[in-house]
C-alpha cells in the first residue's frame, strides 16, 4: 500500500519504537526513502528523545542524593515502626 | 532499566532479614528515577525532592508487601507517583481533581511540525544549552497526562507495559498519550531549531 504523509505521521511514535507490523514498517520505510518532511519530523523527533534521555537535560538538585541517603540513614536507624502506615 | 534481577531480588530478601543498611544499596540506581517522576507531577524542585524522599522512605517501611509481580523500579515509581499525586491534590485543592480526565477526550492537533532544512543542522546543535532548556520547558509545559507518560517512558526509559502498570491505564492509552506528547514536543522545538540553523551557518560563512 502505499502511505500518504498524514498516515506515516500517525505512526510515526510507534515506528520509533519499533511496535509497527513488519508490513507497516516496510511501507513506512518505502515512504520515509523519496520524503524529505517525513524523513526531517522523523529525525527531529528521535533527536528530541535523545535529547530527553541524555541526564544533563533533566538535572537533580544539588546535593539530592547526599540529602536523600542522610534522610534513609535515619530511617534506618529509627525503631521499626510498622504500625504507623497500615 | 534494570530488572529484578536475581542480586536484587537477593538484596531484598536480606533487607527483610535485617540488613537493613543494604536499603541504601536497593535504591541508589533509582533515585534519579524517583525524582523525576515526583517532579513530572508537581513541577516544583522542592516539592519533588521531599516528595521523592518520603516515597523512598515509604518504599522502604513497606518492603516486605513488595512481591516481585512487578519489578522493584516500577513498584518504586508507583509509589512516586501517588507520594506526587497527593502533593498536588493538596497544593491544588480537591476542586480540580478531575482536570486531568477531561484531558484525554481533547481533541487536539497533533500533526508534526515540517521542517526542510532539519538535516542541516549540524548534530553540535543538540549539545547546546538553549535546547536543553527549551526541551525542558515545553516538557513543563505539555497537559499532565501526557508528561506523565512522556516522563516513565522517554525520560526514565519504562517500557510500555511498566509505563501502564505504574500509572493504572491500559497500554493502549500509553501508546496514545506518549505519540501526542512526542508530537506536541516536536512541533513546540522545530521553531526553535529552525532559528538555530541560519546561525550556525552564518557562523561558519564569516569564519570561511
Amino acid at each position: 500500500m502505499k502511505l500518504d504523509c498524514k498516515h506515516v505521521w500517525e505512526h510515526i511514535s510507534e515506528y520509533i519504537d519499533n511496535s509497527v507490523d513488519a508490513k507497516l514498517r516496510e511501507d513506512i520505510e518505502r515512504h520515509l526513502e523519496h520524503c524529505e518532511i517525513c524523513s526531517a519530523i522523523l529525525d527531529s523527533t528521535r533527536n528530541i528523545l535523545i535529547l530527553t534521555a541524555d541526564d544533563r537535560t533533566f538535572e537533580l538538585p544539588v546535593g539530592y542524593s547526599e540529602r536523600l541517603h542522610e534522610r534513609l540513614a535515619k530511617e534506618l536507624a529509627s525503631p521499626e515502626q510498622d504500625s504507623d502506615d497500615k | 532499566m534494570q530488572t529484578t534481577g536475581a542480586n536484587e531480588t537477593e538484596l531484598i530478601a536480606r533487607i527483610l532479614g535485617g540488613e537493613k543498611e543494604l536499603f541504601h544499596d536497593l535504591i541508589r540506581p533509582y533515585e534519579r528515577m524517583a525524582y523525576l517522576t515526583v517532579y513530572s507531577i508537581v513541577k516544583n524542585e522542592t516539592e519533588a525532592e521531599d516528595g521523592a524522599q518520603e516515597a523512598v522512605i515509604s518504599a522502604y517501611r513497606h518492603l516486605a508487601s513488595f512481591r516481585g509481580e512487578a519489578k522493584f523500579s516500577t513498584w518504586l515509581t508507583t509509589i512516586a507517583i501517588n507520594e506526587g499525586r497527593k502533593r498536588l491534590r493538596k497544593a491544588r485543592g480537591a476542586a480540580e481533581d478531575s482536570i486531568d480526565e477531561l484531558a484525554e477526550e481533547k481533541e487536539g492537533d497533533y500533526t508534526p511540525a515540517p521542517l526542510a532544512d532539519w538535516r542541516e543542522i549540524p548534530l553540535e546543535a543538540l549539545e547546546r544549552k538553549e535546547l536543553r532548556e527549551a526541551l525542558r520547558v515545553a516538557v513543563a509545559e505539555l497537559p499532565d497526562i501526557y508528561r506523565e507518560v512522556f516522563t516513565l517512558r522517554d525520560l526514565e526509559e519504562l517500557n510500555i507495559v511498566e509505563t501502564a502498570q505504574a500509572l493504572g491505564i491500559t497500554t493502549g492509552a500509553v501508546k496514545v498519550r506518549l505519540h501526542r506528547a512526542r508530537i506536541l514536543l516536536q512541533k513546540r522545538l522545530v521553531p526553535f531549531l529552525k532559528t538555530m540553523a541560519p546561525a550556525r551557518r552564518s557562523f561558519f560563512g564569516r569564519a570561511r
